[in-house]
This record gives structure tokens, sequence and C-alpha cells, in this order.
């Protein structure tokens, strides 16, 4: 198994660069990404780090480097978020942590790719698990605007960071209130009074800025909001209670820009046809079942098929998963069993497949550049030697940009280190 | 979002007066050998419900102690497994159940959660998991805390097939106290939940919870080594206990003062109370494992151990088990080396290994975990048979919580703790089916009214939805 592997990934290097060349993945089981069915007997096509060509009947150009994909699936790259990956070394370790920002003077200027780690190891442990991009955000903290999140690339090179200030993240409901001042009215209050100020700066920021100290609201926080009611920046708000949601949904009304995402909705069933006629799109685990709070009593996984079905786009998050990002195809895996539970909804394999993929993608309005394998898209493309929601499934190579990556990690190399018997010649130490 | 595991080490305020005090009782000042003190004061009420004979057969049998027959078949009755076979008689009058492409197996025995201690919701009114108000408190019972109606409960049962689990303490103290074992069937009361005669265990922990619980207070322990100081002057005060109650109980004389804290340690030194040691990295392992030596008792399970990998032998050696994730990682800096081959080099070595959950949402997908692991552990060429996996489910947990002959396999004469499965249980499309514990049926996907809803979910947005 692993010197297939090797061999495999040997020939995946030989076209590392991926400039002016043209790579074939040929014969697999082809998951686009785009909500479709798997695709048996697929071929994907990709050149200078774009999709040129995806499905069964796909001319391979006479120059493309091939790899022979048979009995093994190809797939688009997984896409998490929002995380705090790259922002963070161990959670549990405040040195490494720039997740959030308790004692800044700033809320929603703070701008986080400026931050990020593309050498952090989490990264490559995530990458050889199949994720390729993630959607990564502050945390809120002393104000329930975190900032601007990114989305960025998993791959080796140092530039990560492929969109900055791709959303603004704010915090509501239970978490939010905290922030926004102990209780949910001081929390919409600050909400929406932020925003009215951000339109009186927006107006004359000369004015504004002359109120001196009277101003609640900083110059570069106000510039990072005039993007998010401008619609240019999406808002990204956490939010669960179904009576929350309508709340945070009332201020389109006043905002009709906003491009709004929820994050979270555990009880978005609920109040699924409002958010749908909103056109508002959902990030949220999948995998909650428990009234782990007040404002999540009716969580069910039987949410994102019953949002779907009301025809809002909804994205998987891992939500901040202890197993890591790549969690999110177990969460995706499973809303496709429940389908087979008497009495709960749950999602084909395909759309499935897609909110790990190009639903995150559309929710920021990305669709075109990441998450199929649509032609134009930039080839983020993983090989599995099976199922990719499946749990006997692993990631054989993968591709970002184009580029083949390295599949090893911190994890792996510890693995390989005590697979090997002890000798007692030398430390373990010396073994790598 | 945050990806900071809870440490679950609560707000620790500093330790009032009278917070450690020990419950005095009077002395007796009998010059004769005395009846003890009671080793069961919260005892048992639990009963099983009834069942009826079941038949399932034409169904893939896992029998938990790494045993596998292709159409095979399960019957049990009076709550307790009959016989499992390649094909067997139905007596008269029982429920007859084809299996045709599903998977039977013994109910998940989980040994690491915290339900009902915290349970959902998550609110500080009813988080009872840690007395964070200390260091050393082996005096308190977990028991104590259950609260039976957490909804978490029933959700284990339903997605899970968990039919019994230990609910330990919290680890932000070095002895977090006794855990309970509890059979997951709701009652209205923790020990009508009981599981009938399982031993106690004594939760305690290493690392970076107690330190950093105590530590930022600047109180002792702020450090490893302060860890270990603290906990064997805490042994040494037990071995004395010890040594004057065993005289007392032996001699007579002046009965020794009474002390909660201490009658717990005593029986861990007597082997009636299992050590579930709560640890991460392999050199804070080793140093327990010397100083359960040291002091005579045995720790029976390292919990997490996400280091196992690195000294399987040295815990074989010491049979001592590894309750471990699949694949939790890097959360804290003690978890940094955390990998997903964990479990498959653990059983490679021949180490009592298996899965925990630790959480209201694993305790949920306990089998798909395994199935993460034996994959982790496959793709490194580690082969591992899907029924030899399954001890890690059910067998071994309830070896190391001392029920083995009781549960966790489906062995005739045991209880008919039993999950009937929708498909291969190691696939992520696969979902429970029913679940029988001692033989009576409390959950039936196909049938509504077959699944609990605790008190506490009635009438809440959402309640009566299949979760």
């Amino acid at each position: 198994m692993k010197h297939a592997l090797i061999a495999l990934l040997a020939t995946a290097a030989t076209c590392a660069p991926a400039i002016a060349q043209t790579v074939a993945v040929t014969g697999g089981t082809l998951a686009i990404g785009d909500g479709s069915a798997p695709i048996e007997n697929g071929t994907v096509v990709f050149r200078d780090g774009r999709i040129v060509a995806a499905g069964a009947s796909v001319v391979i150009p006479a120059d493309a480097t091939r790899i022979d994909a048979r009995g093994k699936w190809i797939a688009a790259g997984i896409i998490s978020g929002p995380t705090d990956l790259g922002l963070v070394d161990v959670g549990g370790v405040e040195e490494s942590n720039d997740s959030a920002s308790d004692a800044s003077p700033f809320n929603a200027a703070i701008d986080i790719s400026t931050a990020i780690n593309p050498h952090s190891v989490r990264i490559d442990d995530e990458r050889v698990a199949g994720v390729t991009r993630a959607m990564t955000a502050p945390s809120p903290s002393a104000s329930i605007f975190a900032g601007q999140g990114a989305v960025i690339d998993l791959g080796t090179d140092p530039d990560p960071v492929m969109r900055p200030r791709a959303f603004q993240y704010v915090q509501f409901g239970e978490n939010g209130r905290k922030a926004g001042g102990g209780s949910r009215p001081a929390a919409y209050l600050a909400f929406r009074d932020t925003l009215a100020q951000v339109k009186d700066y927006r107006r004359s920021p000369a004015a504004f800025l002359a109120q001196g100290k009277d101003a609640l609201l900083k110059r570069s926080d106000a510039e990072a909001l005039v993007a998010v009611i401008e619609g240019r920046t999406r808002l990204l708000v956490e939010v669960n209670r179904a009576s929350d949601i309508r709340t945070v949904l009332s201020l389109l009304a006043d905002y009709p820009k906003l491009r709004m995402v929820l994050v979270g909705a555990s009880e978005g069933w609920m109040v699924a046809r409002e958010i749908a006629a909103a056109g508002v799109p959902v990030i949220t685990p999948g995998s909650e079942d428990l009234p782990s709070a007040f404002e999540t009593m009716a969580s069910t996984t039987s949410n994102a098929a019953r949002l779907d079905a009301a025809g809002v786009v909804v994205a998987l998050t891992a939500g901040g998963s202890i197993s890591g990002e790549h969690v999110v195809r177990q969460n995706a895996g499973n809303l496709v069993g429940i389908a087979s539970v008497p009495g709960r909804q749950g999602l084909s394999w395909g759309k499935a497949f897609a909110a790990i993929t190009s639903r995150p993608a559309q929710v920021l309005g990305l669709e075109a550049e990441i998450g199929s394998l649509q032609p134009g898209r930039r080839a983020d493309v993983v090989i599995w030697d099976g199922d990719p929601l499946e749990l006997s499934s692993a990631p054989q190579a993968v591709w970002i940009d184009g580029v083949a990556q390295p599949m090893q990690s911190h994890q792996t190399l510890l693995r390989d280190r005590f697979l090997a018997p002890e000798t007692g010649v030398l430390p373990r130490a010396y073994k790598h | 979002m945050k990806r900071t595991k809870a440490l679950t080490i609560g707000a620790v305020a500093l330790c009032l007066v009278g917070c450690a005090a020990q419950s005095g009782e009077p002395r007796t000042t009998s010059s004769r050998p005395a009846a003890s003190y009671s080793r069961d004061p919260f005892p048992s009420t639990y009963r099983a419900y009834p069942g009826v004979p079941t038949l399932v057969r034409n169904v893939t049998v896992f029998d938990g102690e790494g045993g596998r027959i292709d159409g095979g078949a399960v019957l049990f009755a009076d709550g307790k497994i009959v016989a499992i076979g390649q094909s067997l008689d139905a007596p008269a009058g029982a429920t007859v159940i084809d299996g045709t492409g599903k998977w039977i197996t013994p109910g998940i025995v989980d040994i690491h959660s915290h339900l009902g201690v915290y349970p959902s919701p998550g609110v500080k009114a009813a988080s009872d998991g840690n007395e964070a108000t200390d260091p050393v408190t082996p005096d308190v019972w977990a028991e104590h805390s259950v609260w039976p109606q957490d909804p978490g409960f029933g959700r284990a049962l339903v997605n899970g097939g968990v039919t019994t689990l230990q609910i330990l303490p919290g680890s932000a103290n070095l002895f977090g106290g006794r855990s309970v074992v509890l059979k997951n069937v709701y009652a209205n009361t923790v020990q009508a939940m009981k599981f009938p005669g399982a031993p106690y265990g004594l939760k305690m922990a290493c690392g970076e919870n107690p330190k950093s619980a105590y530590g930022g207070n600047n109180r002792k322990p702020s450090t490893r080594m302060g860890n270990i100081a603290i906990d064997r002057a805490t042994w040494a005060k037990a071995v004395e206990y010890k040594r004057q109650w065993d005289k007392y109980e032996k001699e007579g004389g002046d009965a020794p003062d009474r002390d909660i804290a201490m009658d717990t340690l005593r029986d861990v030194l007597d082997g009636k109370i299992l050590v579930q040691n709560h640890c991460y990295r392999a050199d804070e392992m080793a140093n327990v494992i010397d100083m359960a030596k040291e002091f005579g008792y045995k720790v029976t399970a390292f919990h997490h151990a996400v280091e196992g990998y690195k000294i399987a032998g040295l815990l074989r050696d010491n049979g001592v088990c590894a309750a471990v994730w699949a694949d939790w990682y890097g959360f804290k800096m003690e978890s940094y080396d955390a990998i997903g081959e964990n479990l498959a080099l653990l059983q490679r070595a021949g180490t009592c290994a298996m899965i925990h959950s630790d959480s209201a949402d694993g305790i949920q997908h306990l089998n798909q975990e395994v199935a993460k692991a034996l994959s982790s552990g496959r793709h490194a060429g580690i082969e591992i048979a899907d029924e030899t996996a399954w001890e890690w489910l059910s067998y071994n947990p309830a070896k190391a919580m001392g029920i083995a002959d009781r549960t966790g396999s489906l062995k005739p004469g045991k209880m008919a703790d039993v999950v009937l499965w929708n498909g291969n249980p190691f696939s992520v499309y696969t979902r429970v089916d029913k679940v029988w514990i001692d033989g009576a049926l409390l959950f039936d996907s196909a049938v509504p009214n077959k699944r609990p809803i605790s008190d506490f979910e009635l009438a809440q947005p959402g309640s009566g939805d299949v979760k």
C-alpha cells in the first residue's frame, strides 16, 4: 500500500512546477463538486493551474502528463471554514493564538490576512487530509465585530492568501450578547448603531471624524464596514436561534446591499423559507443534534437538508472541531447516511459533497474561481483511494492551483518514526 | 468557532474556608472489630425493562471478542444472550428479525463520558463536572452531579448505540473524584441508572489541566513536578489511612477518624476502585506508572493517551489500557503529537486499547471513530480485522471498567445489550436500527414512540423531531 502511494507521488511530483504543463488524471470516479452525482471512468485535465475539462468523455491533449487513477476517485479539494487555520499553532497555547484580539481598540478593521502562517504544521496536516482551501476568520472578543477574514490556500508556497478581506465576521446570539453589552437587545443596538455610523462616515468622512473623541467608531473600523454596507465585502453573522435569525435578517430592509451569510444557524430549518426568500446562504456544521445551549434547542442533523429543500445555499463547516477541518467530510457523509432513517432528512451524495466544495465557494461569491472541477476553476484536485466521504478512504495525491503538493506532515513523520521497530542502536530521534 | 478544546476546568476559586473539610463521623469506641463503613451507600436501583425472546438471523455478527459470523444468528431471552451461531431455531413466541444486509454487535461501552455532569444545555447552573476548588478531591462522586435528564443520554442511545457508559468527573483536579457506571436507560434518579455491581473508578489527571487550573491562581500545582508532588503526598497519606483502618477492622480498638476522600483511595489501594487516569504525554504516563508502583496501586487505564503509541510496550508490560480518540489533535500543547494511527499501533503492540468519546457529540458515533482509526492503521500497513476492532468499542472498555463478565460481548449468559445496524457499522452511511438493553427494546428507528425524549426536551422547539 505504502509503496503504491510513494510511486504515485513520485509521478505527481515530476509535474510539480505546472508551468505551461498539462496534466490529465484519468480513469477514476470523478466528483466534480458542483452537486452532480459521481461520474464513473472520468478524467480531469488541468493546465497552468486551471481546470481545462472534467467528465467522462474528455479529450486528453497530446502533450498531457497522464496519471492513471483507475480504481480511485478524482475529486475537487475540500474548502473548510470559518476556521482559525493559519492563525493558530496550538489553540490552547495563547502565545501562538492570533484568532482573538481581546485587548485591541480596533475590531472590524482587524485584517487577519496579515498574520497567516503558511508553515503552520496544522496546514500540512489538513492538506494531506484533502483540504485545499479555507476561510480563515478572526474570533470576536471585545466587540461583536471580529474583523476581516480571508480565503487561503493550503499549498506549501509562501503566499497563502488568495482573497484578503473576503468577509467581515460578526457574532450574534448568546456569544454576541456578551461582547455587545450583556444582552441581545444591546448587541442588536450595537450592530444597528454601528452600521448607522458607518453610513454617516460614508456620507462625509470629514464630518464624522470631526466629532473627535465623541465618535464611537474608529476611522479604520468605519472604513472596513463601508465595504460591508456597500455589499463589496460579505458579512458572516454567527447566529443560531430562530428568532435571532429573523432579527438579523430584518437588517436587510435598511441595508439592502448587505451580502449576508449566516454561520451556525442551528435553528435555521425553523425559518428556512425566510432565509431562502432573503437569498442568504448558510454555513452550518450539519452534525448538531443536541440542545447544547438555549439558542440551539431545535438543532437537528436534518437542518442542512431542510434548508437545502427550501432553496438555501448550504455549506458545511467543521465548526472548530478538535478532529480538524477535514472532519467536514465525515459530517457530509453522515448527511447522506441519515437519509435512510425514517423521519430524518438527508442530502444526496452530490449535494453533500458540494456542501464541502463548491457551496463554501458560492457562499463567498468565489464559485467561478474555486470549489469544483468545472472548467476555468483553479486546479485544486485530490486523488482518493475510495469514496471521499467514506471513512475508509484517504487522499493519495493533492494539487493546489495545479501544483502537486507533498503528502508529508508532522503527523505522517511521527507515524513513520514509530511504525518502524526500535533498534536500540540509536534513539528514535535519529530516525528522519 | 475557536478551536480550543474546552478544558472544562471551570471557574477556579481559591479554596474557601471549609472547602476541603471532611465529613467526620463519630468515633466508635468498640474494642472488637466493628462493622466497617458502607462501601455502597447509594446503591443501584436499576431494574431491567421487560423484553421478549428475540432471534435476529441472516445477519453479520461481530461478537465483541474478535469473532465474526457472516449470515449468522443471535438469540436472547430474559435479558440475557442465549446463543449465537450460524443458524439458530426460534423458541416458541420469539420475535424473529431478518437481519439481511444488517450487522449485529454488542452495545457500545463508552469508558469516558461527561454526560449528566456536563449536560446539554451547557449552562453554568447545570455544569457540575469539576469540583475545581482544590486539586485533591477524591471525596466527590460524579453520581452526585449527574442530571439524569441530559438529552445527551438519549442521543448516545439512538444515534450511537451506547448501552453502558462511565461518567467521570472532569480533569481540573489531580484527584477528580469517583466515576459512576450507568446503563443508558432514562430514569428519574441516578441510582436507577447505575450499572448493578459495577466497580467505581477514580478519575485522576496529569499535565496541563491541573497545573493551569491552580497555578494560574498562584496555588500549587503550577508545574508538572508540582502535580506529582501533590499526588505522592496524597498517596502517602492514603497508605497510612489504609493501614489504620485495616488494623482496626482486623483487631478492633478505637476507630480511626473517618475521611471520605481517603475512603476512596483506600479502596484503590485494595484494588476495589479502578484508576482512570487522564494523561496525554508518554513521559508523564511513565511517571505515573512508577508512582503507582511506589504506593502499591494499579492504573487501570490512561485516558486520551495521545502519545500512547510512543510507549505501547511499556503500557502492555504494565498491564495498563489506553482509551483514546481517533483523531483529535493539536488543540493543546500536550496533544501536539497526536496521530491517527495511535489505536492501531497500540493494538499492534498487544496493548489493551479502546476508543472513548469525552464528548456528547463523539459518543454518538464511536463506531465511526473506530472506522477512522482502522483506516489510518490500514493505510500505514497495519491490518486489523473489523471484528477485532469491535473489541475497542465494547469488550476492552468493559474490561477496563470491571464489567466484562457481564456485558461487552455477545456471549451466552451475558446481558443482552445489543445493537442492530442497518449496514456495516464502520461505514459513514450506516445508522443504528435497533438497540436492546438487558433484552428490552429501547430504540427502534422504525417506530416513532420507541425513542426516548428527556423531560427537559418536552415542548422545546423541535421537540419530537427525529434528532
